[in-house]
């Protein structure tokens, strides 16, 4: 079996325009006492998705700063596959109906699993619940073992949540991204941002060319206001709910509103989220929905770079990154006070918080009516993001929790 | 150029935050997290987070200031505790008096918000810190601002900010070493009252080397002292 060989590699150095020589020089010094030192990281794929997307950019910076870091994906079938989406459902608060099958589905790919990784490093990173029970290979007062979830456990099911927990509680610590989503454990827990990646094809800055390209494909007039959700078609995004507060803010301003989101063509929900959200648009020549093709990485950058006010209207959120992706292109972003949003929009200073339709269309409103305040919150959130939410302070928090663990077991 | 005995020894300094074990959800609440949360939580929120936002510059204190403000919608005590300055305490505990006394204060005057339900939950967390030898010391004046333009913003915070309740002193790094190693007094002083809720990490960084550039000049051959 071999580990998984990134897609991409950006030299650190890269960064120093970004965050400045001196954060280089910081991570620099932060990883000499784990030069050398071993290190794994486990998910569950190797491509798609958040987890792979910000391995595929972690693991080689971690190479570069001398650590000899691995990246192993575990395996399994449908029905493995079929038992942990309806996981990730019920920890998320979903209505769950238990099979013990599914448990025993659960184990069973687990100890295959363990038989085809070797997790032998010094320091073991397990993301999310999918392969949490690998920590059965684990001898006594051998590595330091960390799991990180990436969803959001505040309200999880609690015969799910119950089975998981006895594999959690044998970690040494837990890494969360918000401190909502923490549960009471008898192992540390840490707070770890998602982070973007600055120099990625979603951030990178862009030819002001090719955006006006993507807005005449897209017949998006670029001389009035427009505002934007990046969003999949999902429900818990509230589409029809930014398109209700979009219809308020028309009374006032002649403006557009982009719904851009992944192809709905293999999700069957989705399929029925964008039917809902095209019967609300009613042929509204200013509402643009635009199904993206899966990966088009460019055009969601390119329409967040266009956008007057970038909103984010989640009924529920994990952490929403897009806020983030939107803030570090300095635009005002208008969202919702759910999850991890309120952790990037800090109201008032780095975006508008809302708790409903008119809220949402109020604040829209006011940004709108005093653009220099827009600017503010654009340029206090690109801030923010550059201090908080980029993958270079996801490298420093792992560096720092490694040494942490390291000068812990030293003790 | 003077040289002093005792080099300055500049950190590499990196946080990793910890949820605590309390939360918030009313006044009360908050005040019984003040009350019993620890000091690496007291720290978190009010010297650190200064640090993780710097670059807001109007209106941003600590973060119980700014709970109060947005998630429970009492602008008075948000005020009382926004001004609190933490360049006035050199330890935790006093710290930590002053901000129960605020919350304590207003619950007394104001009762019937006590109990009322916030927007959103607080949750206290903790600052865990790993410092490090950044293999850069300074003897000289030269040297110092060499380094001091090297500094990432953590280390720049744990020097200037944090430094007072390592030093037990109203005073910073910097200036504690510019003053009994090189004997710049004058120097120190400005440094120290570089305004630390008005500035950037960065620009506060300028105008320390703004003011060490100047101390230069003092010194060159044929300078006016």
């Amino acid at each position: 079996m071999s580990p998984v060989p990134v897609a991409s590699r950006t030299p650190l150095t890269d960064y120093a325009a970004v965050i400045g020589e001196g954060e280089i020089e910081e991570l620099r010094t932060l990883a000499k006492p784990l030069a050398g030192r071993t290190f794994e990281m486990v998910n569950s794929t190797a491509v798609g998705g958040g987890v792979a997307e910000m391995l595929n950019r972690l693991v080689p910076l971690a190479e570069e700063l001398g650590l000899n870091i691995r990246w192993e994906v575990m395996t399994g079938g449908e029905d493995f596959f079929e038992v942990t989406k309806a996981f990730h459902n019920a920890l998320h608060g979903e209505p769950y109906h238990p099979d013990p099958k599914h448990f025993e589905v659960y184990r069973a790919y687990t100890e295959q699993n363990l038989k085809r990784i070797p997790l032998d490093a010094e320091f073991i990173e397990i993301h999310d619940p999918q392969p949490a029970g690998m920590i059965n290979s684990r001898r006594a007062g051998k590595g330091h073992w960390i799991w990180r979830c990436h969803i959001d456990l505040s309200h999880p099911n609690r015969v799910v949540w119950d089975f998981l927990e006895p594999y959690v509680a044998r970690y040494n610590g837990a890494l969360f991204s918000s401190p909502e989503f923490a549960r009471q454990l008898p192992i540390p827990q840490y707070l770890v941002y998602p982070s973007i990646d600055p120099l990625a094809e979603k951030n990178k800055d862009l030819d002001p060319a090719f955006i006006a390209d993507v807005l005449a494909r897209y017949q998006i007039d670029p001389l009035r206001p427009i505002l934007t959700q990046i969003s999949r078609f999902d429900r818990l995004k509230d589409p029809v709910g930014v398109i209700r507060a979009y219809r308020i803010v028309r009374r006032y301003f002649d403006c557009q509103l982009v719904l851009a989101g992944g192809s709905a063509s293999d999700d069957p929900e989705g399929a029925v989220v964008l039917r809902e959200v095209k019967a609300a648009a009613d042929n509204d020549p200013d509402i643009k929905v635009l199904e993206l093709p899966a990966w088009a990485p460019l055009e969601v950058n390119a329409l967040q770079r266009a956008s007057t006010i970038v909103i984010q209207k989640s009924l529920r959120e994990g952490f929403g990154l897009t806020v983030s992706e939107a803030l570090w292109k300095k635009k005002p972003v208008v969202a919702s006070a759910v999850g991890g949003i309120p952790t990037q929009v800090i109201h008032k200073h780095t975006g508008l918080l809302a708790h409903s339709v008119e809220g949402t269309a109020y604040q829209i409103r006011f940004l709108l009516s005093h653009p220099e305040i827009a600017a503010r919150l654009g340029e206090q959130g690109h801030q923010h993001v550059k201090e908080n939410f980029l993958i270079t302070q996801n490298l420093k928090n792992y560096l720092t929790l490694f040494l942490m663990l390291s000068q812990r077991a030293a003790d | 150029m003077q040289v002093a005995e005792k080099p300055f020894e500049f950190s590499t300094v990196a946080n990793l935050t910890r949820i605590g074990n309390f939360s918030a959800g009313t006044l009360a609440d908050l005040l019984n997290g003040l009350e019993h949360c620890s000091d690496a939580s007291i720290f978190h929120h009010t010297f650190q987070t200064l640090g993780s936002h710097h670059f807001l510059t109007e209106g941003f204190s600590n973060d119980f200031a700014q709970w109060v403000l947005v998630d429970a919608n009492r602008d008075a005590l948000a005020e009382q505790l926004a001004a609190l300055d933490i360049r006035d305490y050199t330890s935790i505990a006093a710290l930590r008096d002053d901000l129960c006394r605020v919350v304590r204060d207003y619950i007394a005057q104001h009762p019937e918000f006590a109990q009322q339900e916030t927007l959103e939950r607080f949750y206290f967390c903790e600052s865990l810190q790993v410092t490090l030898p950044f293999g850069v010391q300074a003897r000289t004046l030269d040297e110092f601002h060499d380094g001091v333009g090297r500094l990432s913003h953590a280390a720049f915070h744990f020097h200037f900010i944090a430094s007072r309740l390592r030093l037990q002193l109203r005073t910073n790094d910097f200036s504690h070493w510019l003053a009994n190693s090189l004997g710049l007094k004058v120097l120190a002083d400005y440094i120290n009252r570089i305004d630390i809720y008005t500035n950037t990490l960065d620009s506060a960084r300028d105008k320390v080397l703004r003011l060490i550039e100047r101390e230069k000049r003092k010194h060159e051959p044929g300078a006016s002292s």
